[in-house]
């Protein structure tokens, strides 16, 4: 049996199935993600579809990948017959929709769900009752009562005829081809590609377009799709791709030379069917199969992306996308997805003590401990400081605390934070209205966050509202780059204060809006008005009610993905200038503090994965995994508790951030209790519960109503730039080579 | 047998590009700087041609102003010697308040919108399949022989270059120029 018979055969799985009867489940299936097991078929779903018994013969089927069928109005259902299978559906579906509740799979290559539908690759044929012709499913609305059949054999040889029309010009070079083996066209031209072509004319060729240092091309591979314009135009918000010329001259590109300036341009290589766009660090490098992929989560900003790390032995291959829709549906920042060569460059690998020559020599793990111990014992408790760095989990935050806390010195933050003592209203550094529900809101005011460069991926949330509903957007804040349109009320302070007193026009377009969502930058932190800006917010939301118990609009939007974790966990300095004073610095991979304001003659321990700013001023290096090497917990600006999991082995003698702190509480005689994950943890449990409800996430149940008065002024100076360089932000991807490029070549001057 | 199959596919691919290759389109689908062509030359629409522009808009509801975008490129061709420079459809494009690439997907898109300089005649030769057969191809060479040019070329004084068009629907000429 030929392959293709085969494939063809797993496209009807129905007929191969009474075909087969001791073998239920076709043993070459095309489909990705059916699930024909009856306990992955939820409550509520089977509750919605509410199915009538299906003939007896023919066996339950469930939506694509466990999908749930929202029904935003039940009245409005309406029931359709996929194949003989009766489907409710909300209306407004469209026949490839209902497909996909039906749980069969509609190839499809210029379809995407979360774009706008261009209906022009006609991979999507089906047939439907009384119709003359073949439909595109992705285009057409679902009519109640509607036969559909996706099966037959008419439906099945229009497919192959468009497979044979898109094969026609396209390269045969899937050899040379970096989507090989997860590409679009290969797969479905296994289920309705000929096995010889008809076509003995010359192929086109079309002329590759540079697109910058991310995203390779190959436009002779290109099928015409237009995802990658449609995702340019409407998600990343930048109008520079295109469709040009006509019939079969017309090809994708930009007319005129241009980089793609967009911090989510990477995400054209996953929606690229074919291999036309690709990854230019990843070319040449590896096969998708070859790949051992570890599901895990971002820790280059505070939004906590959910991503998969390809790796193959010890490196560390490619970063793409999962599917998250609370957090970052499924796109992923360039800066998340192309920070990955920052891990194999500028690592620590071993223990090592600043000589008195002023170079490092390395030490044993024994040597390097007891010198710590040593010195932290020769200081007063006072004086010791501890810093936890941007990128810090919240074990390892927790085990520096507690060992800190045991020396006698509460004086530990977490960067970032500033001297941010308010830990105890979580409500005052989370976002409230949760990054999906900013998709409610109708008016957004910006004090102090550019969220393109801080958060993109908040960023493309915002967008995606601002497109949708037209809600207006303020910001109050340095000129800064925008990818919709918004209004810029002022730089300083002082437009905030007008807004509280309702002097400004933009109040009345808060106090008017249904759901206001106020988003404060985390920038605001270091500022000495913090409390009086924050005051002033509350004034604003008291008058434009932006906190109801149905919806919470005032967000802070955090910049790194260890600030809201320590603040859980309760990192916040004792006194605001203990960095002054200090004789002990443990910097856990804390980078970005001020280390100028360390006195000279201070002892300062740097416990990190990369040698960065960090390191200059270190007299012992403790080396330490990296976020892709370690499991940790992370909680995000939302508020949601996310870990991580080890995809690579750590670099040289590098150990776990907890197990470096709880050997070096041993070695300094203060043992800290615990020995595994799970009992940090335990003790977490006790600190801060809501971080181990992973995946979940922990509403701020008190607002501001509980929060003492501030009685301080607020101060003239303008709202800074917090991010001046989007692609490097820490000590990994200031490491990156590709990092620099983009910075080098993307940035505007 | 196999051996008459690859003989005869060799044969084919010797016929092919034994073939004069011939261009699909008048022009390349994307743009290269040159100096009579490249976006940093101002353009503008003269006064005369500013009231038009504003009466062609005035047609059209005004959230809806791209419409206008054929009309306005047809202007801007008729106001730059029948051609468009890039900086003529980034005008445009400022005037209907679009992206400049939504207005170059439409240019190419059109051949009837020169993007490369042409002659003040800008003559057309029909290539369509009655044409061809009658001898279009004929009076093509003729052309480009007389004026010493090669297709899509102007001529050194600038007043004529000649291109290659679709059926006019003249199916009794021979072979039809405009």
């Amino acid at each position: 049996m030929g392959l293709g018979s085969l494939a063809s055969r797993a496209m009807r799985p129905t007929a191969s199935r009474l075909l087969s009867s001791q073998n239920p489940r076709p043993f070459f299936s095309f489909h990705r993600a059916v699930s024909t097991t009856p306990e992955l078929q939820n409550a509520d779903q089977s509750a919605a579809a509410a199915q009538p018994e299906p003939a007896a013969d023919l066996p339950p089927r469930t939506p694509l990948g466990g999908a749930r069928v929202h029904f935003p109005n039940p009245e409005d259902a309406i029931e359709v017959f996929v194949d003989g299978y009766p489907v409710k559906i909300p209306k407004g579906f469209t026949v490839l929709q209902a497909c996909e509740v039906a749980g069969v799979d509609i190839p499809r290559f210029c379809y995407h769900s979360r774009l706008s539908i261009a209906g022009n690759c006609r991979m999507c044929l089906v047939e439907v009752e009384k119709s003359p012709k073949p439909v595109a499913s992705c285009a057409m609305p679902a009519m109640p009562g509607m036969k559909i059949k996706t099966d037959t054999p008419i439906a099945k040889k229009a497919r192959e005829g468009v497979m044979e029309f898109l094969l026609m010009n396209h390269p045969l070079d899937c050899p040379i081809c970096d989507q090989g083996g997860e590409c679009d066209l290969q797969d479905q031209s296994m289920a309705f590609g000929s096995d010889r072509g008809r076509f003995t004319e010359v192929k086109r060729a079309v002329v590759d377009k540079n697109l910058g240092p991310l995203v390779k091309t190959v436009m002779t591979r290109c099928i015409q799709c237009t995802r990658c314009v449609r995702f340019a135009t409407e998600v990343a918000g930048v109008q520079d791709l295109g469709m040009l010329g006509r019939g079969s001259g017309e090809e994708i590109g930009t007319y005129v030379e241009k980089l793609m300036t967009s911090e989510l341009s990477g995400n054209v290589i996953d929606i690229c069917p074919v291999g036309a766009l690709t990854s230019k660090p990843f070319a040449f490098k590896a096969r998708n199969w070859e790949l051992k992929g570890t599901e895990t989560i971002d820790v280059t900003d505070a939004v906590g992306s959910n991503i998969r790390i390809d790796s193959r032995g010890p490196e560390v291959l490619r970063i793409v996308p999962r599917l998250n829709e609370d957090i970052n549906e499924e796109w992923i920042s360039d800066k998340t997805r192309f920070c990955y060569d920052g891990l194999k460059r500028q690592r620590l690998n071993d223990p090592m003590i600043r000589g008195a020559d002023g170079r490092f020599q390395p030490v044993s793990w024994r040597d390097a401990l007891a010198v710590v111990a040593e010195m932290a014992h020769q200081v007063k408790p006072e004086e010791i400081v501890g810093i936890a760095g941007q990128l810090s989990d919240a074990e390892s935050m927790m085990a520096l605390k507690d060992f800190l806390n045991k020396m006698g010195s509460n004086n530990v933050w977490c960067e970032g934070n500033g001297s941010n003592r308010d830990a105890d209203l979580r409500s005052g550094y989370i976002m409230n209205s949760s990054i999906a529900g900013l998709e409610k809101a109708d008016a957004f005011l910006l004090v102090g966050t550019q969220p393109r460069v801080e958060a993109a991926i908040v960023n493309a949330r915002i967008r995606k509202t601002v497109q949708a509903t037209h809600a207006k957007v303020g910001y109050i804040g340095p000129a800064a780059d925008f990818n919709y349109d918004h209004e810029h009320l002022g730089t300083g302070p002082q437009t905030l204060q007008e807004i509280a007193e309702r002097r400004h026009p933009f109040s009345s377009v808060l106090s008017n809006a249904k759901n206001p969502a106020i988003i404060i930058g985390a920038g605001v932190f270091e500022r000495k008005d913090k409390d009086a800006i924050f005051s002033a917010v509350e004034t604003i939301a008291k008058y434009a009610e932006v906190v109801r118990p149905d919806w919470n609009g005032v967000n802070v939007l955090l910049l790194k993905a260890a600030q809201a974790a320590a603040l859980d966990l309760g990192l916040v300095p004792e006194s605001e200038n203990s960095i002054e004073s200090a004789k002990f610095v443990y910097l856990m991979g804390a980078d970005d503090v001020n280390l100028e304001k360390v006195p000279s003659d201070a002892f300062v321990v740097y416990q990190g994965h990369h040698g960065d700013r960090g390191v200059y001023r270190a007299n012992v290096i403790l080396p330490a995994a990296a976020f892709s090497e370690k499991e940790g917990t992370y909680v995000n600006t939302e508020g949601c508790s996310q870990q991580t999991v080890p995809a690579v082995p750590t670099v040289g003698d590098a150990r776990d951030d907890w197990k470096i702190i709880r050997a070096l509480s041993e070695v300094a005689g203060v043992r800290l209790p615990y020995d595994t994950l799970g009992a940090i943890r335990s003790r977490i449990k006790t600190v801060a519960p809501n971080i181990l409800q992973i995946d979940e996430r922990e509403p701020a149940t008190f607002s501001f109503s509980i929060k003492p008065e501030s009685k301080q002024k607020l101060d003239s100076t303008p709202f800074g730039t917090v991010v001046e360089n989007f692609y490097m932000t820490d000590s990994i991807t200031r490491a990156s080579k590709i990092m620099a490029q983009c910075s080098s070549v993307l940035l505007k001057k | 047998m196999l051996a008459r199959l690859a003989s005869n596919r060799l044969h084919e691919i010797r016929r092919i590009f034994s073939q004069p290759t011939r261009s699909f389109s008048t022009a390349l689908n994307y743009h290269l700087d040159s100096p009579d062509n490249n976006p940093d030359l101002p353009w503008e629409f003269n006064e005369a041609n500013k009231q038009k522009a504003k009466e062609i808009i005035s047609h059209y509801p005004s959230n809806y102003k791209q419409s206008a975008v054929i009309p306005l490129l047809d202007l801007a061709q008729q106001q730059h010697g029948g051609w468009l420079p890039v900086s003529a459809m980034n005008a445009v494009a400022k005037v209907i308040e679009v992206a400049p690439i939504r207005v170059y997907e439409v240019a190419t898109f059109y051949s009837m919108f020169n993007r490369t300089k042409v002659g003040k005649y800008h003559l057309l030769v029909c290539g369509t399949t009655p044409c061809m057969i009658r001898g279009s191809r004929d009076i093509e060479a003729a052309l480009l022989n007389h004026l010493g040019v090669k297709r899509n070329e102007v001529t050194k004084d600038g007043l004529f270059s000649v291109g290659e068009m679709e059926c006019m629907v003249s199916l009794f000429f021979n072979g039809l120029v405009i």
